[in-house]
């Protein structure tokens, strides 16, 4: 089954490319050691959240505003899609993700993909 | 007399049951639906022939019956629809072969499902009673006095966790194996301290979940029989309720340890937890149960309160507060060495370990910190003192048993009061 690790991070804007040089080569060396496994789907990082841009559709007309909620501490900063057996298999694999992505602490949302059966529509 | 061998089997077997039938069908749904179907068949057939010979194998039989007969229903009305679809879905049916196999005892890996870190505590406690406890939706209600469908909602939504999450369904791998089973050590234990604690309720339901959990402890022993905090678990609890014919008058007050019947304590059950302590102890791999365990102990080898060996609890104390310094630990050990050291220095001593404790604040909102200073300052005849502190505590508390308790002190050094 198809789990999506959600990266939330503390963003830190005062985080240098040399901080976050150790970071990348994390990430780097967990993708190679997914893709071996086979487990291998996706990854990719997000531009902060100062970037972020949100649309609601409201009677038809799309209302665009700037950014999510600045309050929340750790923002959404990057993603795995990890194929697995199990939740527990999940967990090790969540567990070996950086999480400071933005700089800062964070932690990882681990959630199940919401499987369709093949051909079937997907709103069905 | 076969509706009570129908219940007999039902308590002690519904768990090993249950498990067997989670491994082959994968569903928690159909697990249940298949062992209700038996245990309905069981009624009638039953009253009619008899009871089997092994009536949970009898029950375990009918109900792969069933889960047969649920796949196979289950698998003509999809020959019409989507093959797509079905393909998908049969990953979740077992095969007859499957089902048809030997009959392990799975509940060690259902133990595990059900205190799954991924599921939070309320959901674990009451998965743990419904599955591998054989209680019912409306007796864990009762128990945890909640209404009976916000309970059932717990459960389904664990179960939909479990499913849609895919929570697997193993003994934990090596690495994870220590954390994982001090949760499910954590949950037996929270389930006996629901029924023990003398807070409000049905106290035959509160017995009733004291003793499933005593039940549940010695699954877990009898699953795992190596490792010396299961030993120690299941010797706390019965330590622990040994002691409950003494532990309170008929009225449902509180009496103190030192106040206690001693020649009401369960002798069996103290001989049982004291050879469980020390086969526990002998593995020398200490841990908090084993602590708590051996305190027990030392309380219960004591024929009389004067007899208490103070100092051996003070030092067990001692050891557990280096792994957990929760206030609940800092009180009784400060509690034990005012104890241990007669009259005149213990108290003493005991006193000002308490008030260190107190001096940052933080326990003042905490009943039984006022209520154990007062205790010392009560032996020490420092009586004013001692009912401010009564009064104190009195004000915090809020279990109606230690309302009384605190009550029953103040009135004793103030007559005048009641």
């Amino acid at each position: 089954m198809r789990y999506m690790m959600l990266i939330y991070s503390q963003e830190n804007e005062a985080a240098t490319p040399e901080d976050m040089r150790p970071v990348a080569a994390a990430h780097a060396a967990l993708m190679e050691e997914a893709r071996q496994r086979g487990v291998f789907r996706a990854a990719d990082p997000l531009q902060s959240s100062a970037t972020a841009t949100i649309v609601r559709v409201h009677n038809g007309t799309a209302m665009v505003t700037d950014g999510p909620f600045a309050e929340t501490k750790e923002q959404l900063a990057g993603y795995y899609i990890l194929d697995c057996e199990d939740l527990d298999e999940a967990l090790e694999w969540a567990a070996k993700i950086p999480t400071a992505c933005a700089g800062g602490v964070g932690c990882i949302e681990v959630r199940p993909l919401r499987e369709y059966p093949r051909g079937a529509p997907v709103n069905g | 007399m076969d509706d009570a061998a129908i219940e007999a089997v039902f308590r002690s077997e519904s768990g090993r049951i249950m498990a067997g039938l989670i491994r082959v069908s994968h569903s928690f749904d159909l697990a249940e639906e298949a062992m209700q179907d038996a245990f309905a068949a069981a009624v009638i057939s039953w009253r009619a022939e008899g009871v089997p010979l092994n009536p949970a194998a009898w029950i375990t039989a009918t109900a792969r019956r069933k889960l047969i007969d649920y796949a196979r229903r289950a698998q003509t009305r999809r020959s019409n629809e989507d093959q797509l679809l079905y393909e998908y879905e049969s990953r979740s049916c077992a095969t007859e072969a499957e089902m048809s196999g030997p009959f392990a005892d799975d509940r060690l890996s259902l133990i595990f499902t059900c205190c799954h870190p991924a599921l939070n505590q309320e959901a674990q406690i009451a998965l743990t009673l419904r599955t591998l406890g054989g209680l019912t939706t409306t007796e864990i209600a009762r128990a945890f006095l909640l209404p009976e469908t916000t309970l059932a909602q717990r459960l389904v939504r664990a179960r939909r966790k479990i499913q849609q999450a895919r929570i697997p369904y193993q003994i934990p791998s090596p690495g994870s194996l220590p954390e994982r089973l001090s949760s499910v050590q954590a949950v037996l234990y929270l389930i006996f301290n629901e029924g023990y604690s003398a807070s409000s309720g049905d106290s035959l339901v509160r017995r009733e979940l004291c003793a499933e959990a005593i039940r549940l402890a010695r699954t877990l022993l009898e699953l795992m029989p190596a490792n010396p905090e299961n030993m120690a678990l299941l010797a706390l609890m019965l330590l622990h309720d040994s002691r409950r014919d003494a532990r309170s008058t008929c009225d449902g007050d509180l009496v103190p340890l030192e106040e206690q019947d001693r020649g009401l304590w369960h002798q069996d059950q103290i001989v049982e937890g004291i050879r469980l302590v020390e086969r526990a102890l002998g593995r020398r791999n200490l841990g908090p149960y084993q602590l708590q365990a051996a305190i027990a102990a030392v309380h219960a080898e004591a024929r009389s309160a004067g007899e208490t060996d103070w100092k051996q609890i003070g030092a067990l104390y001692a050891i557990l507060l280096r792994s957990n310094a929760s206030p609940v630990v800092c009180l009784n050990h400060a509690v034990a060495v005012a104890m241990s050291e007669g009259p005149e220095w213990g108290l003493e001593r005991g006193l000002a370990l308490i008030d260190r404790l107190g001096s940052s604040g933080e326990l003042d909102a905490y009943h039984l910190y006022h209520a154990a200073r007062a205790d010392l300052l009560r032996r020490m005849g420092r009586k004013q003192e001692a009912l401010e502190s009564y009064h104190r505590g009195l004000a915090l508390a809020t279990n109606s048993v230690e309302v009384r308790y605190l009550r029953r002190r103040i009135s004793e050094l103030d007559p005048s009061a009641s």
